[in-house]
């Protein structure tokens, strides 16, 4: 077996990035095939169907739920203003009636004879897709969305909180094994994204959102960190949604680790361009990474790396993704094809692996990641 | 499809949430054997996202270790003839989709709404919210909370039979008003499960059958002290299993590869555990606990049931572990001391790279804390649900209805079982059988006799369906390659001074002796069964009452004999962090389960 199938993780200089941009249910598509669109440019639209209200409609009115609708002066369907009456009782000789106004404005949706509610809708809202990055329009999916296409740099993360965001990135770590530092996150941070080092901790990431800081990309974090700061323990990898004011986009992993180089060089060379980032992520079936993108010119020629599709082989540069050892680059310099007895006493594939320095040392082939150049 | 006589060489994938391993069996001298075995990471996730990828990958290695040809490019070749390249039959199972979540609504919080929480609980579930009439919420409160969960199934419940139906409609009303949207597939709808009061089915029908998937069972509450989980249980389990499984991306192109139609992998396994029970009529508890899912099959008192954990599992549900169990709790089956942060961490990267493996002894006895729990979990739920047949129901007296603690009399016994058989990536692959044997112990906490058995290279699932098409070459294959023989396990119940002397077993003119709280293994080969007397201290009991003999068969395995005198209800672990180790170090030394450092 020549070489092997290792997911890996795209850091990636140019590529060519596409992001399908979709409403959430059918609307209005404002682009077509070819336009050009900045990230901030909205490119569909649609009308969220409003929040809804119910009324106690018999009960209020003191009569059994079948006779109530007899008491409307609305129908169903109609337009209604807040405070317009829209069911009385009779009363007694036109005395002692009972109005009911509206509490909202909006539209009269249902009326139940066997509950007795009344159901009123508020107007709908606006819901509006922006482009998230720089790009052409490539496809357009009817009444729902685009695809949107540019040459990028593209960095997954691992593991991200918090959604979508765009704002200018920052290198504040002075090295990738960098702490960062209270002091580090100053005023003048606000609005943007902070490039940093080796870890995180949640007493940072409240000074990141005290100051305004709307992202922050670093290499690791400890769980318990992270647990303080969303204020529970995440269970099920399904993040994305959280609302904490901050959108943190982990390189690596859990704890303190080191960013690769080279995810840290080509963030470095980006200071100060301006980033679209999400810390969206899902690890379960079709797996979901967060990521980092910082678009090109739309004319800029890139050349797309066909590592990917070649999978591990001799010379691959890999990175060690489990203890001991975690984190660290370097290269495949063997690829025995029969299994070999490791510590623990299993049976397994195994790699030879060297270090930057020239060490050798023989570990799984699960537990590396392939880097592609 | 081949004539069963014409079928001699035969290959089967299972497509895990983490692992696709694929197996092939061929008919050598009359006889169905597995030849090889290739495995390699499931491709679900990016840039792959398609089973059939991994699926390849393991058939190349099959390829590769038997030395034959059979993919033409990404065609699987289905040989003519019983020679040449090629197989004569291709099957699969899949549960590469990952876990579940739902939103339960009832109509009052501590009745319905509760029942109906735990009936999705006890299918495996998260739940993510509980709606109920009385929760102090604002309908559009309710109705955003829906929307925006999007949760991947609703269970809705609410009055008793022929009671009134205004409140349950009320409930239905705002699902309806929510127009709920699932998190995959624009398509397809929102499938709602209702089983509330039956005389509100046509209201409930009228209400949400254009908008989601409704499928109506019965009455999870027919009267106020009666409660009937099973048909609402029964129900989120298979949508769960079909929606697990359409959710894995590819999952139609290894559709139209296989000759038969995919099975999910807990059905198949499960077919195989109820068919040990009826053949041999013996009492079984059977588990696979896989990266996202742990199943649970049981056949007590000629009942089959079983459960999928769906969030339970060793590397994508890994931290779902953590949180249900406790960081303290998968902490007490780690041999040494451990930084919490540090624990946190690695189970954390686990989590985030799933298909990665322990290469050192400390990483792998974590791993195997962290399948103590979830295996310990899995059966705690199992047993809530294994409670028998439909019509099986717990009465409720009007006083305890509103005081609910449990659902009803399990069928499980932990004495009378004869036979657990373990399966999954973590038992099956651990380097020691014995380890294997430790980690079901452990989770289980077996009484009495019980023989322990594991799943050789993890190939149950694979055998499972199989067996629906050929249970000749199941059978034979299952026999012969697949189920490995532990040795029995010996644990009395009861508790006793710590080194008082608990349990004297004598067979072949030899006597063995141990004390209370050790445990040890009496050597006693593979195949080979022997009559013994067993003797217990006074306030320990094998079965036939406390300080009673018991006279038993006691069958070897390629770990012998296992005593464990650790005492049972309760089995207790030191508190104290030096004497915990202490004890673990001990065991595992007598079991000699480790290699020493």
């Amino acid at each position: 077996m020549a070489h092997s199938y290792t997911p890996g993780l795209k850091v990636t200089e140019k590529a060519i990035v596409k992001k399908e941009r979709r409403l959430p249910l059918k609307g209005e598509v404002l682009v077509k095939v070819g336009d050009l669109v900045k990230a901030d440019d909205i490119v569909a639209r649609t009308e969220l169907p409003g929040d809804v209200e119910r009324l106690n409609l018999a009960g209020k009115l003191g009569v059994p739920p079948k006779e109530a609708s007899s008491f409307l002066k609305v129908s169903i369907g109609d337009k209604i203003k807040k405070d317009q009456i829209i069911a009385e009782s009779k009363g007694f000789l036109g005395l002692f009636k009972t109005s009911i106004p509206s509490p909202i404005d909006g539209i009269v949706e249902n009326y139940s004879d066997i509950t007795g509610m009344l159901t009123l809708r508020k107007p709908p809202k606006k819901v509006e897709i922006d482009a998230y990055v720089n790009g052409k329009v490539v496809e357009v999916i009817e009444n729902e969305g685009i695809v949107v296409q540019t040459p990028a740099t593209f960095i997954q993360g691992i593991f991200g909180i918090g959604g979508e965001v765009k704002g200018e990135l920052k290198l504040v770590a002075k090295s990738p094994d960098y702490v960062l530092t209270k002091n580090d996150i100053t005023e003048d941070l606000k609005g943007k994204i902070v490039i940093g080092g080796s870890l995180v901790t949640s007493e940072i990431l409240n000074e990141c959102v005290k100051k305004g800081v709307i992202g922050i990309v670093v290499g690791g974090i400890d769980d318990k960190d992270l647990k303080d700061f969303l204020g529970e323990e995440i269970g099920v990898a399904i993040t994305g949604q959280e609302e904490k004011g901050v959108t943190v986009i982990v390189t690596e992993g859990f704890g303190q680790m080191t960013m690769a180089k080279k995810t840290f060089d080509i963030l470095s060379k980006n200071d100060g361009k301006r980033a679209s980032i999400n810390g969206a992520t899902q690890i379960r079936a079709g797996v979901m990474r967060p990521e980092v993108i910082v678009t090109y010119d739309i004319d800029t020629i890139v050349e797309e790396s066909k590592h990917a599709e070649m999978g591990m082989d001799i010379n691959s540069i890999v990175r060690i993704i489990r203890q001991p050892y975690f984190g660290a680059i370097g290269k495949v310099v063997g690829l025995p094809s029969q299994l070999q007895k490791i510590e623990t006493e299993a049976h397994v594939r195994v790699l030879e692996f060297e270090f930057e320095d020239g060490k050798r040392i023989v570990l799984p082939r699960a537990n590396v990641e392939l880097i592609e150049e | 499809m081949k004539e069963k006589d014409q079928i001699t060489r035969i290959l089967a994938t299972d497509c895990g949430s983490t692992t696709t391993k694929a197996i092939l069996i061929e008919k050598r001298e009359n006889e169905y054997r597995l030849i090889v075995r290739g495995e390699a990471p499931t491709t679900v996730e990016a840039p792959y996202e398609d089973v059939t990828k991994g699926v390849l990958n393991a058939i190349k290695e099959v390829e590769e270790l038997a030395g034959i040809k059979i993919l033409d490019g990404d065609n699987i070749i289905k040989r003519e003839k019983s020679e040449g390249d090629g197989v004569d039959i291709y099957i699969s199972t899949s549960s590469a989709g990952g876990g579940l979540q739902m939103m339960v609504a009832g109509v009052v919080d501590k009745m319905s709404a509760e029942s109906a929480a735990r009936a999705a609980l006890g299918a495996g579930s998260i739940v993510m919210d509980v709606i109920a009439t009385n929760d102090k919420r604002m309908d559009h409160e309710r109705i955003k909370r829906i929307r925006t969960l999007r949760p991947d199934m609703i269970l809705l419940s609410g009055g008793t039979d022929g009671g009134t139906i205004t409140h349950v409609v009320q409930l239905a009303e705002i699902i309806q008003a929510a127009d709920p949207k699932p998190r995959f597939g624009a398509g397809y709808k929102l499938p709602v499960i209702y089983a509330g009061n039956n005389k509100a089915v046509d209201e409930i029908k009228e209400r949400l059958e254009k908008k989601t998937a409704l499928y109506i069972v019965d009455n999870l509450r027919p009267t106020l002290e009666k409660e009937n989980l099973k048909p609402a249980r029964d129900k989120i389990h298979d949508l769960f299993m079909e929606h697990v499984m359409a959710q894995a991306p590819g999952y139609r192109k290894l559709m139209d590869m296989t000759d038969v139609p995919i099975m999910p992998t807990p059905g198949a396994v499960g077919l195989l555990i109820e068919t040990i029970g009826k053949r041999d009529k013996i009492e079984v508890l059977g588990v696979d606990i896989g990266g996202a899912t742990t199943d649970v099959f049981s056949y007590f008192q000629n009942t089959f049931n079983r459960t999928v954990s769906a969030n339970l599992g060793m590397s994508y549900s890994i931290s779902n572990v953590v949180k249900e169990a406790g960081l303290k709790n998968i902490m007490r089956w780690v041999p040494f001391h451990m930084d919490e942060k540090d624990l946190r961490n690695r189970i954390r990267n686990k989590m985030i790279r799933p298909t990665t493996i322990p290469s050192t002894l400390d990483e792998l006895q974590i791993e195997q804390a962290i399948s103590r729990e979830a295996l310990r979990l899995a059966l705690e739920q199992h047993k809530t649900m294994a409670v028998g047949l439909k019509g099986v129901q717990k009465e409720r007296t009007i006083s305890d209805a509103f005081e609910q603690t449990s659902t009803g009399e399990t069928l499980v016994n932990m004495l009378t079982l004869n036979l657990i058989v373990g399966s999954g990536g973590v038992l099956s692959h651990a380097p020691r059988r014995v380890q294997s044997a430790l980690m079901m112990i452990d989770a289980f906490l077996p009484e009495g006799i019980t023989m322990l058995t594991v799943d050789s290279i993890f190939m149950m699932p694979q055998l499972g369906v199989l067996s629906t098409v050929h249970e000749k070459a199941a059978t034979e294959v299952f026999e012969k390659d697949c189920l490995i023989r532990l040795g029995s396990c010996i644990a009395p119940m009861g508790n006793i001074k710590e080194g008082q002397e608990a349990v004297r077993i004598k067979f072949d003119d030899k006597e063995f002796v141990f004390n209370f709280g050790d445990m040890g293994v009496i050597p006693l080969e593979l195949n080979k069964k022997v009559k013994a007397v067993i003797s217990v201290a006074k306030g320990l009991d094998l079965g036939n009452g406390k300080g009673k003999e018991v006279e038993a068969e006691l069958e070897g395995g390629v770990v012998g004999v296992i005593v464990d005198a650790r005492g049972r209800r309760p089995f207790v672990l030191p508190e104290n962090d030096n004497e915990r180790v202490e004890k673990l170090k001990k065991w595992i030394k007598a079991l000699n389960v480790y290699p020493e450092k």
